[in-house]
């Protein structure tokens, strides 16, 4: 056995350690993403840095899918346009799969497919996976996913991926049983076992242990932001089926037990309530956010747009909520299984009326996490609901982080006034703006005080929440919302800046690219563009936006969306530097790579 | 001698409250409207029942109906939220506060129309509510277009003629496995009082389908939602009183003359018989009634089905007693240990 595992030895000349971006092909409901991230993980127990991205169809079984393995010993870990590895699983694509191939990579075959090997600038290596699950004779019912695990065996033993690194991964994605890992396990060896007694390795790509994944975990944004809720005391979830959001729902039903279940004889301090759709989604996030919960519902577009006139409600009842956007592609049903970032301009102003939606826009797993949590603190300080826009390709791929780091403040409930508190004061108007800010003071039913009850609405109303149609109350009201929609500037995140902050060019963008961008700016440095980024994390902006922009001579403003729907908020925001501004868009549905960024700034700088 | 005006004390309940701690801002809808009849029943059966301000909240979606909760129970928090969607807020406020109690007014639009969806969802998952549906068949604000529960072949001056069958409430929310489902008549405010107050102890959703006339658009004696036709159709099932846990039944009845629907919190509804032998707890039978009374063009009114099987939302979701809305941070932020285990797993 000892044999088949990979050996540490230098690199010699012409060979290429830790570094290759492999696509695996198969038709989707064949249990591959448990190959998948089985390799994913190995790699990063083996110290690798690694990033797996899936890139799958809307449909249960059949139609392709593609998961896409980068290993990047410089740590980058957004999406790469060339591919060097491939494992062609799946017959129908496997011609355009081998035309995408990187001249010099290597292909993975199942040697069933019996397709024209027509390129010789790239090394073949057929896998026998039939005669492979043959010997295993698994259950009928698992050939499938035991057909998977050949690849992994044969890929592991020509890349040098150690499988006890394999095994451990296996161990972390079926919870330690051990029937399953030991299934899967006999399979791999099996299949690296006849690998290394049948294939003589002809490319130049391995991996070699490293140690650059050290205190790092591996996890989906979805998680994450699930994860982030539960350490900002998320009481009341409300969620409805929708791709790629469910996985948020799912990660909070299967936290919020495991930690919040102390001194509570066996009873929960929660509730994750499955809605009959979206808008009884919101509805009852709505209702529990006033009754005086920490509430949230999490969905994607086609959700949002159900949602509108709830989010209209909260606003204008001033009700806190928390609403993760996992963004998918549209208009429309659009592309379910594909990322983007066009709910922007909708959700800021998701409502019929004049509203203004408090954005956070995380551009990290760990900042999936920590607006998890933050959110809620924003939605109780300014009492109105508070959006969370991340999408596909950060809520349900893998990413390497730091460990998250805990709540470094206490929960701000807001200005909620107890029974002592409305004693104190001898009077209560719901609406009456006694600081200055715009956010008034409200009180939660149960308060026992006699001072305390209000009539929530969505009609008119006066200090009083009473009902008005007075043209003075209309005015004042609003007047004081929007006083208080330029309050949320002060306790929003605020952006991160990005190179020397001197140069002459800038970079505004915001969310899952961020990687991406990253990757990009150094490229272009090695090619002599310098830029300065200004990585956008909440909307309304904050004043260090403006200043970027008026202290740099251009600023492209980057995101995945047809309309540039950033660049027309900073146009708004900042009218007197609007020329300034450059729309720099892609709108595919596939997560941006470093080149496509870096080739359309150097194009734009040339023209 | 100097005359003195004598001044009666306001009568107080077991809370120490008069009845005007119980009602509300002053009415805005039409002069003769059955929901103005209905916010007086809400007012005297918290108040007989001495149920504190602070322990019930009321609920509507948009509508005259849904107007009307800012004219009774102006002690209490509300919220008038939007067209067919209160059950979805009533649902998130009352997991998040279980200790409170709840009355939703709604109308035959915001129902039936809007809202049927949330409605059925409403009674699946069995929250602990008051449901009144006041329910007029025509909608009032916009001005007197048909509602789904509008009779059908019916006549109205905006309207012109309805050519479909009227959907039936009480129906509805039998199929919906709802367990306490009543009709009544704005004009019989005893009935609604005393259906009310049984409502308000049940452990579950209790809808309430109220005959409400409309006065202004919907009142012509041919229209089952009159008050002419009402009174002259309605046949009530039984005699309905309500015991509340802590009081003795005052009145003797003979044996065999009434039913007793024993109640969650240990009250009783006495239904004494009157014309015919009706059980509340058979489903069938109460569907059964509900296809006579149409066939028959009766007003059938009282506890129409009964049944206190089904858990309530809070404890299929297996809730805490106290209010999710009153956990500190303590209770509510898992330890800082926790989060380095949890992340353990994804190393």
């Amino acid at each position: 056995m000892s044999e088949v595992l990979s050996l540490t030895r230098p690199k010699t000349v012409g060979e290429v350690v830790n570094d290759f971006s492999m696509m695996v092909a198969t038709a989707n409901g064949s249990g591959s993403q448990t190959s998948n991230l089985a390799l994913v993980r190995a790699l990063f127990r083996m110290g690798i840095p690694v990033s797996g991205k899936n890139l799958f169809p809307s449909n249960i079984q059949g139609l392709p899918t593609w998961y896409t393995i980068r290993a990047s010993s410089s740590g980058h870990t957004a999406r790469r346009d060339t591919v060097e590895i491939l494992v062609a699983m799946n017959a129908p694509t496997f011609a355009e799969d081998l035309a995408g191939l990187a001249s010099g990579g290597a292909c993975f075959y199942a040697d069933d497919l019996r397709l024209p090997m027509q390129r010789d600038d790239i090394v073949f290596y057929p896998m026998p996976i039939k005669e492979l699950v043959k010997q295993a004779s698994p259950p009928k019912e698992l050939k499938d996913y035991i057909a998977n695990m050949g690849y992994v065996g044969i890929v592991a033993r020509l890349l040098e991926i150690e499988l006890e690194a394999v095994r451990g991964a296996l161990d972390t994605h079926f919870g330690g049983r051990q029937k399953p890992i030991e299934m899967n396990m006999g399979m791999i060896i099996r299949a690296a076992e006849w690998a290394e007694q049948n294939l003589e390795k002809r490319d130049p790509f391995r991996v070699a242990r490293a140690h650059q994944t050290e205190g790092k975990i591996l996890i989906e944004g979805n998680t994450a932001g699930a994860l982030g809720a539960i350490y900002g005391g998320v009481s009341f979830a409300s969620w409805y089926p929708i791709t790629p959001a469910s996985s948020f729902a799912d990660a909070v039903r299967e936290y919020l037990p495991k930690l919040r279940s102390d001194g509570q004889n066996g009873k929960n301090s929660f509730a994750v309530i499955q809605a009959e759709d979206e808008i009884a989604a919101i509805g009852m996030a709505i209702g529990a956010g006033w009754a005086g919960a920490r509430a949230m519902t999490s969905t994607s577009g086609p959700g949002i747009s159900l949602m509108a006139e709830f989010a209209g409600l909260a606003f204008f009842a001033e009700v806190p909520i928390v609403v993760w956007d996992i963004q998918r592609m549209g208009p429309s049903t659009g592309l379910p299984t594909r990322t983007s970032q066009g709910d922007l301009l909708f959700v800021r102003y998701l409502g019929h009326g004049d509203t203004k939606n408090v954005i956070l826009l995380p551009g990290s797993v760990a900042e999936c996490f920590e607006f998890g949590w933050r959110a809620f603190d924003l939605a109780e300080r300014l009492q109105t609901p508070v959006f969370v826009l991340s999408d596909l390709d950060l809520g349900m791929n893998l990413w390497m982080s730091d460990p998250f780091e805990y709540p470094n403040a206490p929960m701000d409930r807001g200005k909620v006034l107890s029974e002592a508190d409305l004693e104190r004061l001898g009077q209560f108007a719901r609406y009456r703006d006694i600081d200055g800010d715009g956010i008034t003071y409200r009180t939660l039913p149960g308060n026992k005080h006699p001072l305390s009850a209000w009539f929530a609405r969505g009609t008119g109303h006066n200090e009083q929440a009473s009902y008005s149609e007075r043209p003075d109350d209309w005015e004042q009201n609003l007047t004081r919302l929007m006083r208080k929609a330029e309050t949320a500037r002060q306790y929003v995140p605020h952006p991160v800046l990005s190179g020397s902050g001197t140069e002459q060019i800038g970079l505004i963008y915001y969310g899952s690219t961020e990687s991406a961008v990253q990757e990009a700016l150094e490229r272009m440095e090695q090619g002599g563009l310098r830029l300065d980024g200004l990585r956008l994390r909440a909307v309304p902006f904050t004043g260090e936006v403006k200043e970027f922009i008026r202290s740099h001579e251009v600023v492209y403003v980057l995101e995945m969306n047809h309309d540039g729907q950033m660049h027309k908020l900073l146009q708004l925001e900042v009218p007197e530097f609007a020329t300034k501004l450059r729309s720099v868009t892609h709108n595919n549905g596939i997560p941006l790579t470093a080149r496509w960024i870096a080739t359309a700034l150097q194009t734009a700088e040339e023209d | 001698m100097v005359a003195t005006v004598e001044t009666r004390k306001p009568k107080l309940n077991l809370a120490g409250l008069t009845k005007s701690d119980y009602t509300g801002n002053p009415t805005t809808l039409c002069a003769g409207c059955g929901h103005n009849a209905i916010s007086s029943q809400i007012i005297n059966a918290a108040y007989e029942l001495s149920i504190r301000p602070h322990e019930i909240i009321k609920l509507s979606g948009i509508g005259c109906s849904s107007k009307s909760p800012a004219y009774f129970l102006g002690k209490s928090h509300g919220f008038n939220s939007l067209h067919g969607r209160m059950p979805s807020l009533a649902t998130g406020a009352l997991v998040a506060n279980r200790t409170l109690k709840a009355i939703g007014v709604s109308g035959d639009g915001d129902t039936a129309s809007i809202g049927m969806g949330q409605f059925i969802h409403l009674l699946r998952r069995n929250v602990p509510l008051v449901y009144i549906i006041e329910n007029n068949g025509v909608y009032g604000l916009t001005k007197g277009q048909f509602s789904a529960t509008a009779d059908k072949n019916q006549e109205l001056k905006y309207a012109g003629l309805n050519p479909f069958m009227p959907v039936d409430i009480a129906l509805e929310a039998i199929a919906a496995n709802c367990g306490f489902v009543a009709r009544s008549f704005a004009g019989d405010p005893k009935q609604v009082t005393e259906l009310i107050k049984a409502a308000l102890s049940f452990e579950g959703t209790a809808v309430l389908d109220i005959i409400s006339p409309c006065v202004t658009f919907n009142n012509r004696d041919e229209s089952t939602k009159s008050y002419g036709w009402g009174r002259d159709h309605r046949e009530a099932l039984h005699d309905v009183t309500f015991v509340p846990k802590y009081a003795e039944i005052q009145v003797e009845y003979e044996p065999g003359e009434t039913t007793e629907v024993r109640l969650h919190d240990g009250s009783i509804l006495v239904l004494k018989k009157l014309e015919r032998e009706y059980d509340p707890t058979n489903r069938l039978a109460a569907i059964q009634l509900l296809e006579d009374a149409r066939a028959k063009q009766v007003l059938a009114t009282g506890l129409i089905y009964y049944s206190a099987a089904q858990a309530s939302l809070q404890e299929s979701e297996g809730l805490i007693e106290r209010a999710l809305a009153e956990l500190q941070q303590s209770e509510l932020r898992p330890a800082k240990e926790s989060l380095e285990t949890v992340l353990a797993d994804f190393r």
